[in-house]
């Protein structure tokens, strides 16, 4: 089936996100989508997936012109759409979850479902229960859950608007395997990315649009230089890996354990000195999120003792609030359900991020401080856009760009999750401009080539088990990559103890 | 007290149970899709007075209980096509409709107060109704508390085991996601409000025409009962086997304030009329026990083992509204 988008435009108030974009993909493609942050990537792929209304514009199946009003005529049609933010239902089971919207009779077959599922995950190396409640997986297993369930409805065109956040290298693979012999079979996937070396590793065609415009199209092999200059119209270069002389100490942690009604994480010893930046890999779900959310009193430890500044005086019992008043800061995954209010502006966000003068708002410097930090972050948006109302991209600029002016310790996850190339080196620039002023950053990241890039020390999780700090110059992708699997810890261990 | 007393007593619990049930699960379902009919107390109170005067006026009760399921869906109709359409909001609408419907419901009934009227009649079920015990528990009663224990089971399939069930819970947790899943999000929370009040309408005619037969005006002592089917949703976790659960307890309490009484003449017959209220409160708070992190914490010393079973009771045990209760659902633009 040949794919053509024709002339789809659409404008959000004097916006224009997408500008009289034509596209045509042959049957059995890839096509990679790439483009910066709020290029209008995602707003192009709502529209085909009958989520978002053009203003203009047409589709049309092999010469045939369709009529896609909402989602349910696009999944009449057989497309399938992969949100890059989890559209789910996060008190349901994992099991009802994979089960709302497919077809078939009003009784679901259960023990087929379950039966499906548990293949499909298996395949892919995903250790997902169906029992379990979807709230309490990671943002990267719910996008796992929704890539399965796509995958079971059997869709003939699937939309991934950028899937490979949450999961492990070795899983990648394996959904790349997949979608190539799936797209062999006549399927055709349309891919978001920001990351080239996924693009190239997958697709058969590459788009890039900019400012809302497709500025140019490749097919393979890419030439990654010519199109990183179609994205942001300039060559970008990535920043050379600096360390900063570690000061004192800012955390410590003796025996450590938390525990969560899924997992125990057991025996970390850990110490973070000033300017240090430390990258926690592991796959989704094996305890990496407890553990910073326990660094930074959110939840409370159920053993051992953590330990902030110089003092001795472990925290233990002590609440967030606390932990603030040290000058620990936390930003969350879900940027949407945790981090930013939706339904609130950039100016209300940035209001209530400073401390304030009076009760009242004075709505003239409301204004110049968003003004401010926008300019400051990049943020596309005008202090009266609502959150929720900014791409992906930036609405992680914008969590960012929230944080307080004095931290000792900053605990991210995730902190260029969904961020372009360029935003990724400008944000990386403003985390390490506060490492050198002595703020020591403990993150989480399922990108191997961001954890290696740019922390001093990585500590890797695998199903509650933690590693000793390990120095990342010693470590390469597939060496991380094995110990994220659970391969190679014997070594690491006996290593240790000689 | 005698055991059969104690026996015809709790049978009388059964059906006095079933209007709640009606009002509770009718209500449930429209929670699900995320409206709530705050409106129920005054539609209870007219549906009961349409279903008395539409079953005087042609002898049929089966056309009373139609005419009550009518007017709890055309109140229904309001609320959806009020929040639904108009995105006002659902406290006010529902607030306002209870008032109006209470202070209609005495002013057209006023002609019929009084009045004797058809009533349902009991329907043993040959054979089972002979059994001890269970016979007089279960099996002596009328068609509506038979109906009312079917609807327990039927409500708790239907948003458990079928698809459009799982669906309609969708509707009111995450609405975006439903509508990208293929719902027509606002046409089946119209549906499911009018459903649901339909059901709900119904308890009016099990009073007038069942548990407190005829219609005596403000003295039938029907007026307040909507609110407590609302507090009974709130108890039954949104979920047909608890909410079935709280409404027995309820009406279990009552019936003990009323063979307290005469036990215990140094209480004031007020406390025990009122004592119901509180304990339903405190059993709430009780069950909503495990969302407290304090005892999430405390568990996490037992062993493995053990904490994971307690676990799995303490979820099972908290409710959470659904999470877009009471939110219009806008597409994006
Ligand atoms: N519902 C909306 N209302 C107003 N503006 C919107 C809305 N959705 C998107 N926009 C704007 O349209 C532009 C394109 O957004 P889009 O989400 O398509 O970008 P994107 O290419 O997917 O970016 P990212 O890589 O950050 O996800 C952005 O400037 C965004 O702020
Ligand atoms: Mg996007």
């Amino acid at each position: 089936m040949t794919i053509e988008l024709r002339n789809i435009s659409k404008h959000f108030g004097a916006l224009k996100a997408n500008d009289s974009i034509s596209l045509t993909v042959p049957p059995g493609c890839i096509q990679g989508i790439l483009g910066e942050n709020g290029a209008g990537k995602s707003t192009l792929m709502k529209i085909f997936s009958g989520f978002l209304k053009p203003d203009s514009g047409e589709i049309v199946f092999d010469g045939k012109s369709l009529k896609i009003d909402s989602p349910d005529d696009a999944i009449r049609l057989g497309i399938g759409m992969l949100h890059q933010d989890p559209l789910d239902f996060p008190p349901f089971r994992v099991i009802d979850d994979f089960i709302v919207g497919s077809p078939g009779g009003i009784v679901p077959d259960r023990r087929k479902a379950l039966a499906d599922f548990n293949t499909l995950s298996k395949q892919f190396g995903f250790s997902l229960s169906a029992e379990v409640r979807v709230g309490s997986l990671t943002v990267g297993e719910r996008q796992q859950l929704e890539i399965l369930r796509l995958l079971w409805l059997g869709a003939k065109v699937l939309i991934l608007d950028e899937p490979t956040t949450g999961i492990s290298q070795a899983q990648k693979e394996i959904l790349f395997a997949t979608l190539k012999t799936l797209a062999d079979q006549g399927m055709t996937v349309f891919f978001v990315s920001h990351k080239l070396e996924d693009v190239e590793a997958l697709c058969t065609k590459a788009a890039v649009l900019r400012q809302g415009a497709l500025v140019g199209s490749m097919d393979r092999p890419f030439d990654k230089a010519a199109l990183v200059r179609m994205m942001f119209g300039r060559e970008v270069e990535l920043a050379s890996k600096s360390s900063i002389a570690p000061g004192k100490k800012v955390l410590t942690i003796k025996t450590g354990s938390v525990d969560s009604i899924r997992l125990r994480i057991k025996d970390v010893n850990l110490q973070v000195r000033a300017g240090e930046i430390i990258g926690i890999a592991g796959m989704e779900g094996s305890g990496q999120d407890l553990f910073l959310r326990a660094c930074g009193g959110l939840v409370e430890p159920s053993g051992g003792q953590f330990c902030l500044d110089e003092s001795e005086t472990p925290m233990n019992g002590k609440t967030y609030h606390d932990y603030m008043r040290q000058g620990v800061t936390y930003l969350p995954a879900a940027r949407l359900e945790k981090g930013l209010v939706p339904g609130m502006s950039l100016a209300e966000h940035f209001t209530l991020s400073v401390k304030p003068k009076s009760a009242f708002i004075d709505k003239k410097a409301a204004v110049a401080l968003s003004n401010e930090r926008i300019a400051a972050f990049n943020i596309k948006g005008r202090p009266d856009s609502p959150v929720e109302s900014l791409s992906g991209g930036n609405q992680q600029r914008t969590l960012l760009s929230l944080l307080p002016e004095i931290a000792s310790l900053i605990l991210v996850e995730h902190p260029t999750r969904g961020l372009d190339i360029e935003s990724t080196i400008y944000i990386w620039g403003k985390l390490k401009e506060r490492c050198t002023a002595g703020t020591a950053i403990l993150f989480i990241s399922s990108d191997l080539d961001e954890i290696l890039r740019y922390s001093d020390k990585v500590l890797v999780f695998f199903a509650g088990k933690v590693t000793p700090l390990i120095a990342s110059e010693s470590l390469n992708v597939q060496k991380l990559g094995e110990l994220i699997g659970g391969v190679g810890w014997d070594a690491l261990e006996a290593n240790n103890n000689a | 007290m005698t055991n059969d007393a104690l026996l015809f007593g709790l049978s009388g619990v059964l059906s006095s149970s079933a209007p709640i049930l009606f009002g509770v699960l009718g209500e449930t379902i429209n929670e699900k899709a995320g409206v709530s009919n705050l409106a129920m107390n005054g539609m209870i109170l007219l549906s009961a007075m349409g279903g008395f005067a539409a079953s005087l006026a042609t002898g049929s009760l089966g056309l009373g209980f139609l005419a009550g399921a009518a007017i709890g869906a055309a109140v229904a109709l309001v609320v959806a096509f009020a929040s639904i359409t108009l995105k006002q909001s659902q406290v006010a609408v529902g607030y306002v409709l209870a008032m109006l419907c209470r202070d209609l419901a005495y002013f057209l009934g006023n002609p019929i107060m009084g009045m004797p009227g058809p009533r349902l009649t009991l329907s043993p079920i040959p054979g089972l109704s002979s059994i001890p015990v269970f016979g007089t528990l279960l099996f002596r009663h009328d068609v509506v508390t038979y109906s009312s224990f079917l609807l327990i089971f039927l409500s708790w399939f239907y948003m458990e085991r079928t698809k459009p069930g799982i669906m309609l819970k969708g509707l009111g947790e995450n609405p975006r996601a439903a509508y990208v899943r293929g719902a027509n999000v606002n046409r089946l929370r119209y549906l499911y409000t009018i459903a649901g009040g339909a059901i709900a309408g119904l308890a009016g005619p099990i009073y007038s025409l069942s548990v407190k037969a005829g219609w005596k005006g403000t003295i039938s002592g029907l007026d307040g009962i909507g609110w407590i089917i609302l507090s009974i949703t709130i108890f039954g976790g949104w979920r047909p086997f608890r909410a079935a659960i709280g409404a027995y307890f309820f009406s279990l309490l009552q019936w003990m304030g009323l063979v307290l009484q005469p036990l215990m003449p140094n209480v004031p017959s007020q406390v025990l009329q009122v004592a119901p209220f509180p304990l339903m409160i405190l059993t709430l708070l009780l069950v909503n026990i495990g969302n407290a992190e304090w005892v999430e914490r405390s568990l996490s010393h037992l062993p493995e083992s053990v904490r994971r079973d307690i676990a799995k009771v303490l979820t099972a045990l908290n409710a959470t509204p659904p999470a877009a209760l009471g939110q219009p659902f806008e597409k994006d633009e």
